[in-house]
């Protein structure tokens, strides 16, 4: 066992080795094309950004590996996905793929195709109407991040002029520094591919369990089927009998669609090298969730559930009116809220503790082969107990919104014994 | 100059939402109704079904103690049967010898009885043949003896000697 673990942590260290070199290999490129961009000055073509420091920022990689984006980075390959595009000003669709933009290594386009552009993997809007429409080439590194009294911005630079570009419409109202801005994204991006992928092998997965339980009727389980099996009447037993009573039946396929939607994807997302989707650390799938658990939970509540929500029997008027009523609508909210909140902010912050834990080599082995090899021993080996620990999360997690989901089903449905 | 990059993962945007809504939507709806319902009733049933065996095999145990009770019972039965079949015969067997010797001394008894019987009238018999015979013996040898009387001396005593030896003889 030890030998497996010391060998695998060998492996990891070199293939942490072989990236580090990669990327100082990248930053010499990086170099050898500033002097270009010198080159470009003279001409009169750029000149719209100072000249930043390239160093490397773990903090910004770590954000930038767990966003969503419109390109699938495997390895060094960015592969094109599909853009589906709405502009707010013009009212136009758009419909094209993301290789148009001509990404680079970091996922930021040479290109812009309709007052697009893609920055770090995302497509990004030009607020200016006075952009031109089609394709245009702005050239390498020509959309950057800059940061503006203390608000970062995304700038196009295009005929020496800097536009600004706009980040796409989200729904969090501007709570956390978003808001509807000149488009709106419905594109199929890294997230939505890995959620079709994935939700594919699982309905691929469990229509053939199915199957195979009718056709080997009053037969011992097998294969697949018996991988599945513990875990499914895990949940079954577990979760969905203890709190829904006699209404298990009606509430397990929504219970083992959470439980098994939430877990496929945690794991896919913890491959190593296969782009790690951050689809579960993404607010926006946790939302859909605790929106849909939500609903189950308050369409399914009885009379006993809102009489004990809405006007609490054997209580003081008052103390209803202003003290238990209040609280209760809130936790009515709360509920889904904190649901949402716990499954994103767990596999994010894992996401991004990784990704800094495999920083930490480009941030202490500047250069010298000691240090190298030093820290990517070492931070192999943090990152094994990391990936470790994510694997025990990505389970734990499903496992939690799935109980906490039968839960809160079971208080809804609930009947009453007085 | 190290600044943050923007924090995307929190910015629910439309995009991700719409799909999300579609994807989970649709896992829900078509798996839960043709993998995760069948799956829960297959389960359900075997689990039915495994019980059902337990209690039936429970039930066929139960059986067959009785069964195997009552069997004994039988046997104990057959065994006092036999052993008091046995005692009867036995009993039986030892009136009829016991009869059957009585019977046969009775007639022993009886037969010597007769013989005794009989050979004393046989013997009877004799004695008055003997007798008869002999008194007509005496008749003859003395019709004889007188016939000879009337011939001479000596020859009457010689006569009378014949006539002796000749009853010797007999």
């Amino acid at each position: 066992m030890r030998k497996i673990l010391l060998t695998f942590c060998c492996v990891l260290s070199l293939c942490f080795l072989a990236f580090a070199q990669g990327h100082e290999g990248h930053d010499h490129s990086h170099d050898g094309h500033s002097h270009s961009t010198e080159a470009h000055d003279s001409h009169g073509t750029h000149g719209c950004f100072e000249e930043g420091s390239h160093e490397f920022n773990p903090g910004n990689t770590a954000f930038h590996h767990i966003s969503d984006q419109n390109v699938f980075s495997i390895g060094p390959w960015q592969l094109p996905l599909p853009c589906i595009l709405y502009a707010k000003d013009s009212g136009k669709w758009d419909f094209f793929s993301s290789g148009k933009f001509h990404p680079d290594g970091h996922g930021v386009g040479e290109f812009a195709y309709n007052k697009y552009v893609l920055f770090e993997g995302m497509v990004h809007r030009v607020k200016d109407a006075g952009f031109p429409d089609g394709h245009i080439e702005l050239g390498h590194h020509m959309v950057q991040e800059v940061e503006v009294e203390g608000e970062k911005k995304v700038y196009v630079c295009y005929e020496g002029e800097k536009y600004e570009a706009l980040y796409k419409s989200t729904a969090d109202g501007g709570l956390f520094g978003g808001g509807v801005t000149n488009f709106f994204d419905f594109s199929l991006t890294k997230n939505v591919i890995s959620m079709f992928v994935v939700f594919l092998l699982l309905g691929w997965m469990f229509i053939r369990i199915a199957n195979m339980y009718k056709k080997r009727e009053g037969q011992a389980p097998k294969g697949i089927q018996s991988l599945i099996e513990p875990v499914f009447i895990f949940i079954q037993d577990e979760v969905a009998k203890p709190f829904l009573g006699h209404k298990w039946e009606v509430y397990l396929p929504y219970l083992m669609a959470l439980f098994f939607s939430i877990l496929g994807l945690n794991l896919f997302g913890q491959i190593p090298f296969l782009g790690n989707a951050n689809v579960t650390g993404n607010l926006a799938f946790t939302a859909v969730l605790a929106i849909f658990t939500f609903l189950v939970v308050n369409l399914s509540g009885n009379k006993h559930y809102w009489e004990h929500t809405l006007w609490m029997p054997g209580v003081p008027a008052w103390l209803k009116l202003f003290i238990l009523t209040p609280v209760e609508i809130l936790g009515l909210f709360i509920k889904p809220l904190t649901l949402m909140l716990r499954l994103f902010a767990n596999i994010t912050a894992g996401h991004m503790v990784l990704v800094i834990f495999v920083g930490l080599i480009f941030v202490f082995a500047q250069g010298n082969w000691g240090g190298v090899l030093g820290t990517s021993v070492g931070s192999g080996l943090l990152t094994i107990f990391m990936m470790s620990i994510e694997l025990l999360v990505a389970f734990i997690q499903a496992f939690v919104f799935t109980i906490l989901t039968a839960s809160y089903i079971g208080a809804a449905t609930e009947e009453a014994h007085h | 100059m190290i600044y943050l990059a923007k924090f995307t993962p929190i910015l629910p945007d439309f995009g991700l939402l719409f799909w999300t809504v579609i994807f989970f939507g649709l896992f829900w709806f078509l798996i839960g109704k043709f993998a995760f319902g069948p799956i829960r009733d297959a389960l359900k049933k075997r689990e039915g079904d495994i019980q059902d065996a337990l209690d039936e095999a429970k039930k066929a145990r139960e059986e067959m103690a009785n069964l195997k009770a009552e069997n004994e019972k039988i046997l104990m039965e057959a065994r006092e049967e036999r052993t008091k079949i046995l005692r009867e015969a036995k009993e039986a067997k030892e009136t009829i010898v016991n009869e059957a010797k009585t019977k046969a001394k009775e007639e022993a008894q009886r037969i010597v009885t007769n013989a005794k019987n009989e050979i004393e009238n046989q013997k009877t018999a004799a004695l008055i043949d003997v007798k008869n015979q002999a008194g007509m013996m005496a008749l003859s040898i003395a019709e004889k003896i007188i016939k000879k009387q009337l011939a001479g001396d000596s020859e009457q005593e010689k006569y009378a000697n014949s006539l002796i030896d000749e009853i010797k003889l007999n």
